[in-house]
């Protein structure tokens, strides 16, 4: 079933895959989170938004996750129109997206197989196709031994796998990782970029928010800096500006 | 939705329960408790309300006819009267087994002097009544019947009746009132509580793009079989209590077993078990129902 709310916009390109055209977003109180936000992005980019606590970042995330409308401006994504999806809608928009979080949000009751499998579940995908994804996901992430452990028999690098592996498993075409590894330390830190580096050499649109100045320097991709809820900064092969 | 689909929703529904199993034993306390008060309070209230119907149902309305009036005509007066709605029975009685009758009540052996029917003209109908409320306004058709000299009733103990009956139901209506409503508080609460600690997990998977429905139903399915196994205990309770209260009391009190008519355990439990089923199975669902909804916008 197609989405309704589809509406390409007048100025949007083939190949981009997500695009914000002048958004705010203004809370109740105080000054907007996002103050005219432009953006587009490319069909299998992978891109860094970088910036400090109250930049936008987090709210941009949560615009793109639909968790929040926009007070005005036109948002994108995957060729939906984001405006006008009500909210019986969401849920199967959702599944355009991958979504890995910092604290890695698994189901803490269910084995790591039963974590991935959730999300083919939600999509009623038949058990035995579900019986032969799972273990090939979890492969490729690395955990192909480990689908009985529970979560908290994991470590933080593992249980972020086990994430990615769920954000994968219905192949998403973008993959939106929210401080991927900020509970992570430099060892599984480097070993979770280089997988969304193959994953995204594979077509997948990453999109990874971060605060960690040495990957976004060293990995040379294209860096979108936010400031008070403004892009202060939008470069291809960028390096984290530092706010002074 | 795919068969697979239905029964993973009605295994994770089931493993709910055993994971979250204090919160499953609270709810399942909770509930319990209620409906047990709410059984011990319907079979009481049931048999008073048995007894007084035993009561009413002995109380008749009886119409004499003019003098001279033919079998026939008394005949199509009887026709007429059981017609009525308000009328469960009609029973002719004779002028012979009115004297026979008023005999053995006041006269004894004094009625031996008499050698004829002093009662020769009370041939009348007593007529019993499916509700005595109803008694006044078949009095007042029965006086505009042709053929009929005197109707005979007792009004003050049709509204008596009729009043003691009003006032079980509004104490009963009201008990049985505040008894949901502290249930539905009570179990609201609890559902509340059990599903607060796993909104994470409902936050989980609406960002992974579940449904509403998909969310919801293993809650659903969850509130349904704790409603239901809330209900089915005190229902065993009741049905023990009952057996044994019956037992005890007719078997101590035999004297009392002539003048109270208990209602069978059969009879009390053909509407108590549907009807606590249904509230327990009701407030499980309604409980699960409102309270995912409120984590659902996400």
């Amino acid at each position: 079933m197609a989405l309704k709310g589809r509406k390409k916009p007048k100025n949007m390109q083939n190949g981009e895959i997500i695009v914000l055209d002048n958004v705010v977003k203004s809370y109740n109180s105080g000054s907007p989170a996002l103050n005219g936000v432009s953006l587009r992005i490319k069909k299998g980019e992978f891109v860094f938004i970088v910036g400090d606590s109250g930049s936008g970042k987090s709210t941009l995330i949560k615009l793109l996750l639909k968790e929040l409308s926009p007070t005005s401006g036109d948002i994108y994504v995957n060729n939906i129109y984001l405006n006008s999806l009500k909210h019986r809608q969401v849920p199967k928009y959702r599944r355009n997206l991958g979504v890995v979080f910092q604290d890695f949000r698994l189901l803490k009751d269910r084995n790591v197989f039963e974590n991935v499998a959730f999300a083919q579940r939600i999509v009623q995908t038949p058990t035995r196709i579900i019986k032969r994804n799972v273990p090939a996901i979890l492969a490729i992430v690395g955990l192909a031994g480990k689908y009985k452990q529970r979560p908290n028999e994991l470590s933080g690098g593992e249980q972020q796998r086990v994430a990615l592996a769920r954000a994968l498993i219905n192949k998403p075409p973008i993959l939106l990782c929210d401080e991927p590894t900020g509970n992570l330390d430099p060892k599984n830190t480097w070993e979770i970029m280089k997988l969304l580096e193959q994953i995204n050499k594979r077509g997948t649109t990453i999109l990874v928010v971060t605060h960690n100045r040495e990957i976004v320097n060293e990995m040379q991709k294209r860096v979108i800096t936010m400031k008070k809820g403004v892009i202060v900064s939008d470069e291809e092969k960028g390096g984290y500006i530092d706010e002074d | 939705m795919r068969i697979s689909t239905f029964f993973y929703t009605f295994r994770q529904g089931i493993r709910n329960i055993f994971r979250n199993a204090w919160f499953s034993l609270a709810s399942i306390a909770t509930i319990s408790s209620c409906l047990l008060l709410f059984g011990i309070f319907y079979s009481v209230v049931a048999n008073f309300q048995h007894m007084l119907y035993e009561i009413e149902a002995g109380v008749a309305v009886t119409v004499f006819f003019d003098e001279g009036l033919s079998d026939e005509e008394k005949q199509n007066i009887g026709v007429l009267i059981s017609d009525r709605k308000e009328v469960e029975s009609v029973k002719f009685i004779s002028a012979d087994e009115a004297w026979e009758s008023f005999k053995n009540e006041y006269l004894g052996e004094y009625s031996e002097g008499f050698t004829e029917n002093p009662l020769e003209d009370s041939e009348s109908y007593e007529i019993y009544m499916k509700d005595i409320s109803l008694q006044s306004s078949l009095v007042a058709y029965l006086e505009t019947v042709p053929g009929i000299r005197t109707v005979n009733s007792s009004q003050k103990t049709a509204e008596a009746l009729t009043g003691a009956n009003k006032l079980v139901s509004y104490i009963s209506l009201g008990i049985i009132g505040m008894l949901l409503a502290v249930s539905i508080f009570l179990i609201s609460n609890t559902v509340t509580i059990g599903i607060s600690v796993r909104r994470e997990e409902i936050n989980i998977m609406k960002y992974i793009g579940a449904t509403d429905f998909f969310v919801r139903a293993p809650f659903v399915i969850e509130g349904l079989i704790i409603g239901l196994i809330g209900a089915a205990i005190p229902l065993g309770v009741v049905y023990s209590i009952y057996i044994n209260a019956m037992d005890m009391i007719l078997s101590r009190f035999n004297e009392l077993g002539s003048i109270l008519a208990f209602l069978s355990v059969d009879e009390i439990f053909s509407i108590l078990v549907p009807v606590s089923l249904g509230i327990g199975a009701g407030i499980g669902f309604i409980g699960s129902f409102v309270t995912v909804r409120k984590h659902l916008r996400v």
